[in-house]
């Protein structure tokens, strides 16, 4: 279990991680799109640390999800907001944890139905293993290794805290 | 057998959706917040989420209505599902044991749910009482009993104009008595908390025990609309002219057409809803159906992401552990 | 000469006032006597033990559809009669809406053949009151009444011309012929299905207002005042019939009523959402109604109480409700509802139900059925009124599993059913 203090840090490191990508990537103006719930808390820390003028995005994903047939629709659902036209354009996807990747998968298929985007960049908090898809994180600000059963939650959005629940 | 039964599964979700009658305010106010997360698919330059990918819908319309099956099979669409429209005139089943037949035959087909058009009362009911257990149903209309999409379009609409309905007046004018649209809205006003329902009409269009469904009749139009909130003008088919229950459109629309003189007896923010098509001068003045307190278009947008909600709900069931 | 007695019972015979602990002797078919001990020389070669048991005339049935001729997909007269001898039932009425309908000899020899080649219940029909029930040329009713016809009718077909109707009330009282009415205006019921009240309102379903019931009413009681003729309005359903009933038999009109058994109990809130077995004609009304049809019954206005059984095939009910067709299969149904009306605070005692079920109904008949008095055919309801059973439709004896009391507990099982001192039902399983 990590305390605030420990997320405040871990988004100062992401933040300069990601500028520093960026920066090699030669990417400038990039947009910053957050998946619900926990990437958009990130996403928005992010995007006030890096200073970016083009608004923030936030992608629910819920319509996108691949367990639809098996657990249902989810019940609180919130709306996708990309308040910009993706066209040719560099996207910063932040989530808060990167797991099985099946979330990452949604979400960009959600992306595409939106525009063609010139690239895809993928930030997130925490990596765990336990990847199902060919998927990896661009820039992690840490990595845990859960036992079996084991599950990390993002819980926010004020202070935002880490929390390691058992199996 | 009482309407909790067959419509809900029992972890009490949507597994039909027949009638607005007997469901919680819970599960209708679920449907418009989903509604309102499908309104974005609409604005995507790819219309389309792939909610329902492979599944098989198929539209059973046993009554001619080019309106409501195209926004039924567009809501399909845009949640990815694979529609079938199958129009069936009324003298090709003439006996139940066709209709049975016919249910059978498209259930062999594999498909996930029907979208019921009927003229008979109960048609809707009937059908999800012999489906098998995967099958979801959904009343498009049937008869004079229930439209319960209609409804929850038109309660997302008031919604988004009005906000919270426990402060509401809201009148329904019209043929309230072969209205399926108007039952289906005042069961949903009531459950939502609507303290001030009115319908309005003449004696012969009104149903004997309408003040038991929880409205306040009136045969006076401006007397109806004074201070409301939402004026819902229902459509007048012709056929109530033979049976002598109106004397003619003109007599009609001189006692209860929509007059932007009798709109003023309205709240000044009131806004008019009509579940289309209109029969222009009869219902009402194109003044008022084109004016600024006209939300009818809005509506008919409105349609599709409340469908889409209500497919998505009824369809998302399976498991459990969500 | 054949003997038989049943013994140990409780006899219940309203019509000759009885009800207490007595053995019933029956020689030949008829009744010999009923009392504590055999007349002199009488020897049972069978006893039939009857102790916990009631011991009552054979039940009078004044409508029963048995759908033969014309509709034998769903019932025939042997299907139906071996389901009446398993309520009780011993003498059924038959309305003239068979196919063909019932307006000419041949059908009524046709059927009392089948019936008596069935010989569970002795089936007797009302004759056509119209050629064709069409409304428009009387039928031959001195014909038909001839052929055993013991009343003529119009069934649930309307009379639209009032002169018809004036002239057939007329004609059928020249007769002697009690006209069997359903009172309906055909204007006001219009393509009604349900009554027209909250249900109708709720659901959405054409109603049939109870005016369309009591202006039929009105409209025969006036034309009565002019028209010499007897009338039985069959099948009461508003409780405003039978206040303008009251008054007209106050007044010395010779008119009578009965009620079908499960309007005694069900309304229209029992349509629930559109149950199709609530399906009737004339429709379930209000509790208001109900209860002014038991108290009819109890004041003597209406003096019986019928089955109203019409046993459909299942497809008749398989379609939304408007399209399915009306009626219930009601013959097993209908003792033990009528006996849901005695004990508790209920007004009336189990002699009064018998008499509802028997005498009475045999009086508007003109039969000399439903007595067990000395010389009388023995036919003899024997029941457990103790006897607690569900209804399930796949165990009814008749062709109809169209029952809207699936799942009902009732109490009072016939276990056995003589015609003519002939056992034509003994229960499997006495419970």
């Amino acid at each position: 279990m990590a305390d605030s203090t420990d997320v405040e840090t871990l988004l100062d490191r992401m933040a300069s991680d990601l500028q520093d990508h960026l920066r090699r990537a030669g990417i400038d103006d990039p947009l910053m799109v957050g998946i619900h719930t926990g990437g958009a808390w990130v996403a928005e820390a992010l995007h006030r640390r890096l200073g970016l003028d083009t608004p923030l995005g936030t992608l629910s994903i819920t319509f996108y999800r691949d367990d639809f047939t098996r657990i249902g629709l989810h019940p609180q659902v919130r709306p996708s907001n990309l308040p910009f036209d993706l066209d040719d354009r560099h996207v910063v996807l932040v989530d808060d944890v990167l797991y099985t990747g099946r979330t990452v998968r949604a979400a960009l298929n959600e992306l595409f139905d939106y525009g063609r985007p010139a690239s895809v960049k993928l930030a997130v908090l925490v990596t765990r293993p336990g990847r199902e898809l060919p998927i990896c994180a661009d820039v992690s600000a840490t990595e845990l290794a859960l036992a079996p059963g084991e599950h990390v939650k993002l819980t926010g959005p004020d202070p935002l805290q880490l929390v390691i629940q058992p199996g | 057998m009482s309407a909790r039964d067959i419509q809900l599964d029992d972890q009490g979700r949507l597994r039909h959706f027949l009638t607005i009658e007997g469901l919680s305010r819970e599960i209708l106010t679920e449907i418009l917040d989903y509604a309102e997360n499908f309104t974005t698919v609409g604005h995507q330059p790819v219309k389309k989420v792939p909610l329902l990918r492979g599944r098989t819908i198929i539209n059973l319309f046993f009554e001619v209505s080019t309106r409501t099956r195209t926004t039924f099979e567009l809501a399909a669409k845009r949640l990815s599902a694979d529609v079938l429209n199958i129009n069936i005139s009324a003298s090709s089943t003439a006996k139940g044991e066709s209709l049975l037949d016919m249910l059978r035959n498209l259930e062999a087909m594999h498909c996930d749910m029907f979208v019921v058009r009927h003229a008979s009362p109960g048609a809707a009911h009937f059908i999800a009482r012999h489906v098998a257990p995967h099958v979801s149903v959904i009343n498009g209309g049937d008869g004079s009993h229930a439209h319960p999409t209609q409804a929850m379009l038109d309660m997302f609409t008031i919604r988004r104009h009005k906000g919270d309905f426990t402060r509401l007046s809201v009148a329904i004018v019209g043929d309230i008595m072969h209205s399926r649209v108007a039952r289906s809205q005042i069961h949903a006003l009531n459950i939502l908390g609507v303290p001030d329902v009115r319908v309005v009409g003449p004696e012969t269009l009104i149903p004997v025990e309408a003040p038991q469904l929880g409205v306040h009749v009136y045969h006076d139009l401006a007397e109806g609309l004074d201070g409301v909130d939402v004026v819902i003008m229902l459509r007048l088919q012709r056929e109530r002219m033979s049976r002598a229950l109106l004397p003619s459109e003109h007599e009609y629309f001189q006692c209860y057409g929509l007059t932007p003189e009798k709109l003023a007896r309205a709240r000044p923010d009131a806004i008019v809803m009509h579940p289309g098509p209109i029969n222009r001068g009869v219902e009402m003045d194109s003044a008022v159906a084109d004016g600024p307190q006209s939300v009818i278009l809005e509506q008919v947008t409105n349609g599709i992401a409340v469908r889409m909600a209500i497919m998505a709900m009824t369809l998302g069931r399976a498991g459990g552990e969500a | 000469m054949s003997t038989l007695a049943i013994t140990g019972g409780r006899v219940v015979d309203p019509a000759n006032g009885l009800d207490g602990p007595a053995d019933v002797f029956i020689a030949d078919g008829r009744i010999v006597a009923v009392g504590p001990a055999p007349p002199d020389g009488f020897r049972p070669e069978q006893t039939l033990d009857a102790s916990g048991r009631v011991v009552a005339p054979g039940l009078v049935d004044l409508a029963a559809r048995l759908r033969e001729p014309g509709q034998e997909h769903k019932a025939t007269i042997a299907s139906e009669c071996a389901a009446a001898a398993a309520g009780g039932i011993t003498t059924l009425c038959m309305p003239p809406d068979t196919h063909p309908v019932v307006d000419t000899a041949a059908v009524v020899e046709l059927i009392h053949q089948r019936a008596e080649a069935a010989g569970a219940a002795r089936v007797v029909t009302l004759g056509a009151l119209t050629v064709g029930l069409e409304g428009t040329q009387l039928a031959e009713m001195a014909e038909l009444k001839r052929a055993g016809c013991v009343g003529v009718s119009n069934a649930l077909r309307p009379v639209h011309d009032t002169l018809v109707l004036r002239r057939a009330l007329e004609y059928a009282a020249s007769h002697d012929l009690t006209v069997f009415v359903h009172p309906e205006d055909p204007h006001l019921a219009q393509e009604g299905c349900v009554h027209e009240g909250v249900v109708a309102t709720r659901l959405g379903l054409p109603g049939i207002p109870a005016s369309a019931e009591t202006v039929a009413v009105a409209q025969i009681l006036m034309l009565l005042e002019q028209v010499p003729a007897r009338v039985h309005f069959c099948r009461l359903s508003a409780a405003r019939s039978v206040n303008l009933l009251a008054r007209a038999q106050y007044d010395g009109m010779p008119v009578t009523a009965d009620v079908a058994a499960h309007q005694l109990h069900l309304t229209e809130m029992d349509i629930g959402f559109f149950d199709n077995n609530c399906h009737l004609r004339p429709p379930l009304r209000t509790r208001r109604d109900l209860e002014g049809l038991r108290a009819g019954l109890v004041r003597g206005t209406v003096t019986a109480i019928c089955s109203d059984h019409q046993p459909h095939d299942s497809d008749a009910k398989l379609a939304p409700f408007c399209e399915t067709e009306p009626g219930i299969s009601a013959l097993e149904t209908l003792l033990p509802l009528a006996l849901r009306l005695t004990g508790g605070d209920e007004p009336l005692d189990l002699a009064a139900v018998i008499a509802r079920l028997t005498c009475e109904p045999a009086r508007v008949l003109g039969l000399a059925a439903g007595t067990l008095s000395p010389g009388a055919a023995a036919d003899v309801c024997i029941f457990d009124p103790h006897a607690h059973w569900t209804v399930e439709p796949d165990r009814l004896v008749s062709r109809g599993r169209n029952t809207p009391f699936t799942g009902w507990e009732l109490e009072g099982q016939v276990t056995h059913t003589l015609v003519g001192g002939r056992v034509v039902f003994q229960r499997e399983d006495p419970p």
